[in-house]
């Protein structure tokens, strides 16, 4: 701790003006000389690194050991941000990850640009680089200020209420301009260089948070023989021992004890300790989500390491040692920079050796920001006064003030402050009888202030725990616990040191136990039971929940009791009269929350979401609690009426890296690709997504574009042969003695009567009586069947036989297996297609050997060879299926064999128009789950003599079989547009919106063969309007369509069976 | 990630495991007898319940089985998980088994 007097520290500024107009140093020199609020001695910093740094251009210097917020702050500089709404100049609030304010962009290269990170988290390195965010063109000159001047146009809600008119503007003009006004920092525009891990791990206990209880906790489940994990978000573990001087753990300073208590945790090799680590998620069955950051603090990050780790540890038993967060005082003018919480101005001096000013005024609710006077005071801070709220403030710690010569002022409030980017001078009032008078003001150039303690329960309440209110602690604590997890700590309102100690280690203990169960017998210490009085030595049993460590600790610290204001102080004027704000990091005022209550919200979650109280990135962490109180206080209701936010991870944001892992660009999602693949990349093929598999989707010649190579790759189809790689289609292997038994229930056909050798088109509908798949199904043996799929549709196809296999019909003797990847599949297709085969096959495939829809086994290229004479052509056509590996070579055979007969390659562009002159449907295009096969025209394939198949029932009621059912019909467009896919088909023409639409186009095609447009559409009572004419209205016109059968091509089907 | 019992494998992550809706509604032998309020509540209704519910899952990214699972909807709680087939156990609430109280 600094032993400089005030009248040194009175030096280094203006000449010894005491108070501060907001000069702040501007000096760039390396070293320490601009570090004129740095102590000389005392804090964790080491003053034997200097490093440098810019903000805004302006360079500075800090020590190893500084955050970028002790490191500006050491400077000077407290203006560092613009708030969202309003762009009122803000400073520093906090030192930790509450920080609503200190929002800054950290500029390391072009590519490594990270926006949003808080400077009381970003630990500083030698040449950061760090920018301000949401001003313009400066943050000391911001034209965006103005929105404060204007603020009566902005109140809560503001965009339900005004720029609503004209109607248009709002999307054209209001909103482009409000979002650029009101932001946080800009998004990085490069791909993100840096590389991020995951690593999965289990463990005994886990502990969150390093602070006294955390550590205790660690220690006893370690001592217990327990694998714990002990995290903390912070560089450094110690938590609040990190920012206090005082206290003294069984003869040593706190922070003696927190090296002793690692240094033991350290040589435990069942002890994983994690700094920089962020628990930010709490999942289901004790899943908790780390973020470690593992590189961002070093000047030169080590090549190859990655920027952060992603854990997802599964611990047995979790205890949750998270601390508190301490709550902002509400009165006019409180959002200055200049003015933080007192817990900062406390850690900023005794853990960075940083004066948050040279002459401050205390505001506070409870005894514990006397500990931040006295420290001050103690550095030669002038401490002007001590303004309590409460009428007669007597514990130890406001003694100790009064004895020190600091100027107590009980029953004080705040009537406003002063100063433009730095606080000023404070105006204090007075409360007597209920009344507002103005008091005294002081000049001062920072405020600290304190309105108690809201204890972090957000990881408590995402494991879906139950919060109770405790009115002795005037907070939401840990009740019923959901899982395996206890609270430890200043996160359950144990507030003492003592306390924490004793409540980290209880917890620790149980929670390493063998059986880790939970300990329903002894009692720990009651939460607010710690208030006490007097500055005293309190000997806490460690053991206060048996089974413990017999381990005691003799701590010396001073009682701060459990005092706590919740709510706006008492003003002398309205809410509409001043800002007094609630959230910093969402502009919410008191004014906006009276106005919330005033139009009718009652619900805390509608308050939050009118007025965006809590809502910030920051989730409300200084804010929620007085917001709550602000409304139950309007209401006239009790706080635990009004109710509590939702808390949701992630606790502070986690960069998407961390969740994406390695999961980017080429390992993002799974590429299959057929066995042809490289044939066809090599011919030029353009590739499309199907499903997780690369297509090939034409393949363009010399000067085509798709239209071109479609058009030729057709004709060539329907005049010589084309070959085609259909191995993505799922396949099916279904086997056993009751395989068609199976096969006759779950799909609409009948396969009793399919011989050995022949395949026929099966329908696959949901019990829904639906669509749901489709594909040709050949039986190869008398108990086997093979059964294709749609590309997309397999897995789930799959699923769904093996549901029924498992659990409607296990007594059939029946076996599913996937041979999607073991076959490759080619088509062949064309008249030419038999002369190309029948010299590479050593079968007969005659007409009259191998009619269509019939299946044949042999070899082809010296391999086995399953061949189908099947087409979704229309053209006469096979199938070759070859084992996988041979797929390649046998393509290429057939197509060297082809050339002679005009073979050419075909992609699935062409597939589809070709099978959509022949109006067969592609499932998911031409259905979309609410089209029954005779809504497809497909009744056909209905096995009539069965009694039931998945789907016959619900096919059996009346609105399934309505005539005015949407059917699939085919559309000649008159004027010869292509007609667009998804265009909605009408009975009249020159109807204006609403209109009334009675069908919508599912395929259209250019058809090179017929020389005219083509198009499939689902349309109501569509069969009885073949003839008819309908409209496609599009934009400035109806185009007039001719309803025809869907089978524009072919319509006897004499080249199929050729 | 829930954690979830497979009656065959034992303790496996969630996404081992695809959700398979409520448990024991068999396929009604013959539906064709069925009325259509009959058939359309067999389709489409399903209970919601607050608390332990008969739930079925597949271990399909592991041994490909369906079996059934009682859940406590509000906790996310197994209390237990039994084979396909077999008549729902009864099972002792998962509250009061590894979860701590407090002390007051």
């Amino acid at each position: 701790m600094s032993s400089r007097s005030a009248s040194d520290d009175l030096r280094s500024v203006n000449g010894g003006q005491p108070t501060s107009n907001g000069a702040l140093p501007t000096a760039s020199a390396l070293g320490t000389a601009s570090n004129d609020f740095r102590t000389t001695t005392g804090g964790r910093i080491d003053r034997s690194q200097a490093l440098r740094f810019t903000f805004d251009g302006t360079a500075y210097a800090g020590f190893a050991g500084d955050t970028l917020a002790s490191a500006l702050l050491a400077n000077g500089v407290h203006l560092v941000g613009r708030s969202f709404k309003y762009h009122r100049p803000r400073g520093i609030l906090a030192a930790g990850s509450e920080e609503p304010n200190a929002l800054v962009t950290v500029i390391r290269d072009t590519a490594r640009y990270t926006p949003n990170l808080r400077a009381t988290q970003v630990e500083l390195y030698d040449g950061l680089c760090a920018e301000s965010q949401n001003r313009w063109p400066s943050l000391r000159h911001d034209v965006g200020r103005v929105n404060d001047l204007l603020a009566r146009f902005f109140p809560a809600g503001f965009y339900y209420k005004t720029f609503m008119w004209p109607k248009k503007a709002w999307k054209a003009v209001y909103e482009p301009i409000i979002r650029r006004a009101a932001g946080l920092g800009q998004a990085p525009t490069l791909p993100d260089p840096d590389r991020y891990a995951q690593r999965y791990a289990h463990c005994d206990v886990l502990v969150v948070g390093a602070g006294p209880a955390g550590i205790a906790a660690a220690l006893a489940a370690a001592d217990s023989g327990a694998r714990v994990v002990l995290c903390d978000e912070q560089a450094e573990f110690g938590g609040s021992l990190l920012g206090d001087g005082a206290a003294r753990i069984d003869g040593d300073s706190g922070l003696e004890w927190v090296e002793k208590s690692l240094a033991a945790l350290k040589l435990n090799n069942r002890v994983t300790l994690l700094a920089r680590t962020t628990a930010f998620g709490y999942f289901p069955h004790n899943l908790i989500g780390l973020n470690e950051r593992l590189s961002d603090h070093l000047t030169q990050p080590t090549r190859g390491l990655p920027r952060e780790r992603l854990w997802q540890v599964r611990a047995r038993a979790v205890v949750l040692a998270t601390g508190a967060i301490e709550r902002p005082l509400v009165f006019p003018g409180n959002d200055r920079p200049g003015i933080l919480l007192a817990g900062a101005g406390q850690t900023y001096l005794n853990r960075y050796g940083v004066r948050v000013g040279n002459q401050v005024v205390v505001v506070t609710a409870t005894d514990a920001a006397y500990q931040a006077a006295l420290d001050l005071h103690a550095a030669g801070v002038i401490v002007a006064a001590v303004a309590d709220t409460r009428q007669s403030p007597s514990g130890v710690l406001p003694e100790a003030a009064r004895r020190a010569g600091i100027d107590v002022i009980p029953a004080s409030t705040v009537l406003g402050t002063k100063g433009d980017l730095r606080v000023r001078s404070i105006a204090l009032g007075k409360l007597t009888n209920g009344t507002v008078r103005a008091a005294q003001n002081f000049d001062c150039d920072a405020v600290l202030m304190s309105g108690g303690f809201t204890p972090s329960v957000h990881l408590f309440s995402q494991s879906r725990g139950k919060l109770e209110w405790s009115e002795a602690l005037q907070a939401f604590i840990p009740g019923q616990s959901a899982e395996n997890e206890r609270s430890a700590g200043a996160c359950r309102g144990v507030y003492g040191l003592a306390e924490a100690l004793a409540d980290g280690a209880a917890a620790g203990a149980a929670a390493g136990a063998p059986t880790g169960a939970a300990v329903g017998t002894a009692t720990g210490p009651a939460a607010g039971a710690a208030a006490g009085a007097t500055v005293g030595t309190a000997a806490a049993p460690a053991a206060a929940r048996k089974p413990g460590p017999a381990r005691r600790l003799v701590v010396e610290a001073p009682l701060r009791g459990n005092d706590a204001y919740l709510g706006a102080l008492p003003a002398a004027t309205p809410p509409s009269k001043h800002k007094s704000f609630v959230d910093w990091q969402h502009d919410v005022t008191t004014k906006d929350l009276a106005l919330a209550t005033r139009e009718g919200f009652q619900s805390i979650e509608h308050v939050k979401r009118y007025t965006t109280t809590g809502m910030a990135t920051d989730q409300g962490k200084t804010s929620n609690l007085n917001a709550m109180a602000i409304v139950a206080q309007k209401l006239d209701v009790a706080i635990p009426r009004v109710g509590l936010t939702t808390f949701r991870m992630p606790y502070t944001p986690v960069t998407f890296g961390s969740f994406a892992g390695i999961s980017r660009g080429d390992l993002f999602d799974p590429v299959r690709t057929t066995p042809t693949h490289a044939w066809a990349a090599a011919h030029g093929a353009v590739f499309e997504n199907v499903a997780l598999w690369k297509r090939a989707r034409y393949f363009p010649r010399a000067g085509e574009d798709m239209h071109a190579a479609v058009a030729r790759e057709c004709l060539a189809v329907r005049n010589a042969c084309g070959i085609f790689d259909a191995s993505t289609l799922g396949k099916i292997e279904v086997v056993g003695a009751d395989a068609a038994e199976f096969m006759n229930r779950l799909y609409i056909n009948s396969w009793t009567g399919l011989g050995i050798g022949r395949s026929r088109y099966g329908i696959l509908c949901r019990d829904d009586g639906f669509i749901y798949d489709d594909g040709v199904v050949a039986r190869t043996a008398a108990d086997r069947f093979h059964v294709t799929t749609t590309t997309g549709g397999a897995p789930r196809v799959l699923a769904m036989m093996e549901d029924y296999r498992q659990t409607e019909w296990p007594d059939l003797k029946v076996w599913l297996t996937s041979t999607t990847e073991q076959w490759a599949v080619i088509a062949v297709q064309g008249p030419n297609s038999r002369r190309v085969l029948e010299d590479l096959v050593g079968i007969d495939i005659s007409a009259a050997a191998m009619p269509h829809m019939s299946v044949g086994r042999g070899f082809i290229c010296g391999t086995s060879m399953l061949l189908f004479r099947v087409s979704f052509t229309g053209e006469l056509g096979f199938e070759v299926n070859v084992p996988a590996d041979f797929g390649a070579a046998v393509w290429e055979a057939i197509y060297a064999a082809g050339q002679k007969h005009g073979m050419v390659e075909y992609g699935t562009e062409t597939m589809h128009v070709l099978r959509a002159e022949k109006g067969y449907i592609i499932v998911g295009q031409d259905t979309d789950g609410t089209v029954t096969p005779d809504d497809a025209g497909l009744t056909w394939a209905i096995g009539k003599t069965k009694t039931d198949f998945v789907g016959k029932r619900s096919l059996e009621r009346a609105s399934m079989k309505a005539s005015n059912r949407k059917q699939l019909v085919g559309l000649r467009s008159r004027s010869g547009t292509v007609l667009e896919e998804g265009a909605q088909v009408a009975a009249k023409a020159g109807q204006q919106p609403p209109m009334e639409l009675i069908g919508h186009v599912t395929s259209s095609y250019a058809s090179s063969v017929l020389g005219y447009p083509i198009a499939l559409a689902l349309v109501a009572g569509g069969r009885a309007k073949v003839g008819q004419t309908l409209y496609v209205p599009m934009p400035g016109r109806d185009l007039e369509v001719e309803v025809t059968s869907p089978v524009f091509y072919d319509p006897t089907g004499a080249r199929i069976n050729g | 990630m829930l954690l979830i019992v497979c009656p065959y494998c034992g303790k496996r992550p969630e996404l081992e495991f695809t959700y398979g809706g409520q448990a024991h509604l068999a396929r009604p032998a013959k539906p064709v007898e069925l009325d259509d309020q009959t058939w359309t509540d067999f389709l489409y209704m399903r209970t919601n319940t607050k608390g332990p519910y008969a739930e079925r899952w597949r271990h399909a990214r592991g041994c490909g089985r369906f079996f059934n699972a009682v859940r406590d909807t509000t906790t996310d709680h197994f209390l237990g998980t039994y084979k396909t087939g077999e008549p729902q156990p009864e099972f002792a609430a998962a509250t009061t088994r590894t979860i701590p109280e407090h002390p007051k």
